[in-house]
């Protein structure tokens, strides 16, 4: 065997190991960041303004977050997240994994709306066994519109349509 | 974006990394075939002969451990098995090339093989029959007893090289039972500890800063510190006293968050070394090569001089495989104890520091382990295993390095000997066990209760 062929070997099998270390390192760094952070605008204006495919991206990182008994259930065009639009909580979004969301100023709620219009236990919003997701006003002092209706009874809501709690603006969306 | 940017922080739930353990498995099979094909080169201009049987039986056994995996622990942590199979490689042809050494002896590897095959197999029943790790809780003071008897049956047998650790089988071969020993009493200290911690932490008078707990609670701790002082006594074995004093004191401090368990233990371990290493003759020995190495000794200097001389031919980049003098260390074990002198030569210090930093990673993913682990029972067994291993790794290298004496220990994985191969693949075993316990996903909620009152009033 060539000296040169012996040192090229000696060199490569260092470079081999090392590498292996380096990639064993890497697979390592998923443990340190443990949770996900996403970026979301402050403003509704700013929401839109987004590039398309970045929104799709974090529409898509939702999703894979899911259970998958609840994405056994989704079916296509239903919404994934629930989006405050409008008020002080503006950019905060709750993913839908079909559980119920509750609204309301006391502390314990899905939503803690600051709003001095809202109620403590002030709405809710459920998923019915098909899937299709209601909003239902619990007894609030000032109300709960869908779109300019002031709700009586459990709605359907439909995707996008505004859900407006005192000066907070609530949608669904994909 | 504005200054009133907000952030929405999701857990990843925790995927199941199957995949890249398989392609780390692939990286950790080729790298011993291509340490394998180097030696071979090296020393006889030509390829061995064996290096595709070599090749395609590591793979294989590494893709049946890996279709296990995947079948039975499905969420365990990616790093162990590989890691594991690469160290178990590495120090495969490490004695292979020095059983080309006429001078050191018969040759081990094929047994050596045979011991690596078997530590495969008994990772596997670990995994297939203990579904759950909470079940060795149960056997908490079956384990204590099983460790003693383990620890004391050597005393039965005669020495060989001073020490007398090995239970001689007639026709099997000697196995050193302190080596099984080492995970059946880390699973009674977990049992133990588990129970006492509270009592051992809060029940304690507060004495110059230091916390002393109750006679009746410090107990235990004296009674494994004098029966590992016997074991060193009658056995001789430094490393195996050193390692269950230390691994009891580690899982103290872990149980109880106690600093003055960490004081106890060192002034006790110092004060109990300093006492046999100034009686009994054999330590006496190891003591006087590690203060003056270059003493000579039946007209050559030390062994642990001569594996700093090797260390020292390596340099940085090392020799290569198969083409440094570890034949010249005259030691009684150069593919044991001194093995890594071989690595330091051979791969250098960059090789050294990587086998190194292997271990650390395999270290670091079994306290990562303990850390996700959601009972107490799996933390304390996950961190008394991993902290037992990295005892065991620092007492060897440390030896061999000249930085404590040598104790006579072997490195895990690496080097030749059959029962310290075994009890480290059931050791991994266990570990990546808890590690699927502890990163299988929550399961997902119950339906509220108040949701299923609604649909039966809207039913009607």
């Amino acid at each position: 065997m060539s000296e040169l062929t012996l040192t090229v070997m000696r060199l490569g099998f260092l470079a081999v190991l090392w590498l292996f270390v380096i990639v064993a390192v890497q697979v390592i760094r998923s443990d340190l960041f443990g949770t996900r952070v996403t970026q979301r605008a402050g403003r509704r204006g700013e929401t839109a303004a987004r590039p398309p495919q970045q929104r799709q991206q974090a529409a898509a990182q939702d999703r894979r977050a899911q259970q998958p008994a609840a994405s056994a259930r989704q079916r296509r065009g239903a919404p994934t997240k629930l989006v405050v639009a409008e008020g002080s909580l503006a950019g905060t979004t709750v993913a839908l994994q079909g559980q119920t969301i509750t609204l309301g100023r006391a502390h314990d709620s899905t939503i803690v709306l600051d709003d001095d219009y809202a109620s403590s236990r002030h709405a809710r919003i459920y998923p019915d066994r098909d899937g299709q997701w209601i909003v239902e006003d619990l007894g609030s002092t000032n109300g709960t519109y869908l779109d300019r209706n002031r709700l009586t009874t459990p709605t359907p809501v439909p995707l996008g349509a505004p859900i407006r709690i005192g000066k907070t603006v609530i949608e669904l969306r994909k | 974006m504005s200054a009133s940017n907000t952030t929405t922080i999701t857990s990843i739930g925790a995927p199941n990394r199957r995949n890249t353990e398989l392609a780390l498995l692939v990286f950790a099979v080729a790298i011993p075939v291509f340490a394998y094909a180097n030696v071979g080169l090296a020393k006889n201009g030509s390829v061995p002969a064996g290096l595709l049987g070599y090749g395609v039986g590591l793979g294989l056994l590494a893709t049946v451990t890996h279709l296990l995996v995947r079948k039975f622990a499905p969420y365990a942590d990616p790093l162990m098995l590989p890691i594991a199979t690469l160290l178990n490689g590495l120090g495969l042809v490490l004695i292979w090339r020095l059983d080309q050494e006429p001078s050191l002896g018969a040759a081990m590897a094929p047994k050596q093989l045979m011991w690596s095959t078997f530590g495969v197999v008994l990772f596997v029943l670990v995994l297939v029959f203990v579904k759950d790790h909470r079940i060795l809780q149960r056997y908490t003071y079956i384990s204590m007893v099983l460790a003693l008897f383990l620890l004391v049956l050597p005393v039965f047998f005669p020495p060989v090289y001073g020490a007398r650790i090995w239970v001689t089988l007639p026709g099997i071969g000697s196995l050193q039972p302190g080596e099984f020993a080492k995970i059946i009493i880390t699973v009674f200290f977990a049992g133990y500890l588990m129970v006492k911690r509270d009592a051992l932490a809060l029940a304690s008078r507060r004495v110059m800063g230091l916390y002393l707990p109750r006679g009746r609670d410090l107990g235990p701790i004296l009674v494994i510190w004098a029966v590992s002082l016997l074991i060193l006594v009658f056995e001789t074995d430094l490393g195996t006293s050193l390692l269950f004093f230390g691994l009891f004191v580690v899982m103290l401090y872990v149980a109880t968050e106690r600093t003055s368990w960490i004081v106890f233990g060192l002034l006790l371990s110092s004060a109990g070394a300093v006492a046999v290493a100034s009686s009994e003759p054999h330590v006496k020995t190891r003591v006087q090569d590690w203060l003056h190495p270059l003493a000579l000794e039946n007209g050559a200097v030390t062994e642990t001089a001569q594996a700093r001389y090797a260390f020292g031919s390596g340099g940085l980049f090392g020799s290569g495989l198969g083409q440094g003098y570890s034949r010249l260390i005259h030691g009684i074990a150069p593919k044991s104890d001194y093995i890594l002198a071989t690595v330091g030569e051979e791969l250098g210090l960059a090789g050294l520091m990587a086998v190194l930093l292997l271990y650390g990673l395999l270290i670091e993913r079994g306290i990562r382990t303990a850390l996700a682990a959601r009972d107490p029972f799996g933390k304390l067994l996950a961190i008394g295993l991993s902290g037992g291993f990295a005892l065991q790794v620092f007492v060897v290298a440390g030896g061999v390095t000249g930085l404590i004496p040598l104790t006579g220990m072997t490195m895990p994985f690496m080097a030749q000997g059959g029962s310290s191969v075994i009890a480290n693949w059931a050791l991994v075993a266990i570990l990546l066990r808890i590690s699927d316990t502890a990163r299988r996903p929550a399961p997902s909620p119950a339906p509220s209760p108040d949701a299923e009152a609604t649909q039966v009033v809207r039913n009607q």
